[in-house]
C-alpha cells in the first residue's frame, strides 16, 4: 500500500509518500502507525504524539481504530489549517 | 454547485458575476472571499499551501452537500486556492445562493467554518523570522462545533 505524508510529517519524514508491505498483524490504523514508528527512528520522533495525526484510507478521513484491509492509499497528516 | 481546488489566481468580482448569473428565481447570493493575512508586526513575505486534492474534493464536496440541504441553498461554489500566494491575494472565496438572505449567510458561514478545520489544507507562512507552519486553532473547533 501508498502511505501520503503532507504538511510537518511530509517534512520531518523527509518524504511525501512511499510504499509499504506491513504484516498482517497490522490491523487498524493505529496498528500502522506504530508499526511505522518502530521500523524508522524519524517517523518515531514525527508520529511520537499519534492522537494529533489524522489519517484518510483511500481519500476519505477515517478513525484510528478502522481497519485498512484493503486499502490502497493511507494518508496521514497533523490537524488542517484551511479556508 | 462547484468545487474548485485550484493552484492559479481568480478575480473574486468575475467569479461572483458568473455565479449570480445563475440566479433566476433566487433573492440573496453571499459572498466571503479569504485574504493572504500579513501581520504588520511580523510581516508575511509568502504563504505556502499545501494541499491533499482528492481529500479536498470529497471533504469539501460533503460539507457543501450538507450545507445545501440544512439552509435550503439554491446554489454555491467553493474555490480554494494552494501553491505559493502574496499578502493580500485572494486565498479562498465561498458564494451560496438562497431565497432569502438568512440562509444565504447562514449557509456561507457554515462553509468557512467547516472548511477551516475539514479541508485538507496546510499552511506555512515566511517571514523575517523564518518559514513556520499555521497552527490549527481551537477557535476554528468552536467555531464549527456551534452548528452541531
Amino acid at each position: 500500500m501508498k502511505i501520503l505524508y503532507f504538511a510537518w510529517l511530509r517534512e520531518r519524514l523527509d518524504r511525501g509518500e512511499e510504499i509499504v508491505d506491513p504484516p498482517a498483524s497490522v490491523r487498524s490504523v493505529s496498528d500502522l502507525i506504530a508499526w511505522l514508528r518502530a521500523r524508522d527512528p524519524a517517523a518515531e520522533l514525527a508520529m511520537a504524539k499519534p492522537e494529533i495525526i489524522k489519517a484518510a484510507i483511500d481519500a476519505r478521513i477515517v478513525s484510528h481504530d478502522t481497519p485498512i484491509a484493503g486499502a490502497r492509499v493511507i494518508a496521514f497528516f497533523p490537524p488542517m489549517t484551511g479556508g | 454547485m462547484g468545487v474548485r481546488i485550484q493552484e492559479a489566481a481568480f478575480d473574486p468580482g468575475a467569479e461572483l458575476n458568473a455565479f449570480s448569473e445563475l440566479s433566476e428565481g433566487a433573492g440573496a447570493v453571499v459572498t466571503f472571499t479569504g485574504l493572504v493575512r500579513s501581520d504588520p508586526g511580523d510581516p508575511v513575505s509568502a504563504l505556502m499551501l499545501e494541499c491533499y486534492p482528492e481529500l479536498a474534493l470529497n471533504q469539501i464536496g460533503a460539507i457543501v452537500a450538507e450545507a445545501r440541504v440544512r439552509f435550503g441553498l439554491l446554489d454555491e461554489t467553493v474555490i480554494h486556492r494552494y501553491g505559493t500566494l502574496q499578502p493580500g491575494e485572494p486565498i479562498v472565496q465561498v458564494m451560496t445562493l438562497a431565497p432569502h438572505r438568512e440562509a444565504a449567510f447562514a449557509g456561507a458561514e457554515f462553509l468557512m467554518d467547516y472548511l477551516k478545520t475539514d479541508a485538507p489544507f496546510w499552511k506555512k507562512e515566511a517571514t523575517a523570522q523564518g518559514k513556520r507552519w499555521v497552527e490549527h486553532r481551537d477557535a476554528d473547533d468552536k467555531a464549527k462545533d456551534r452548528w452541531r
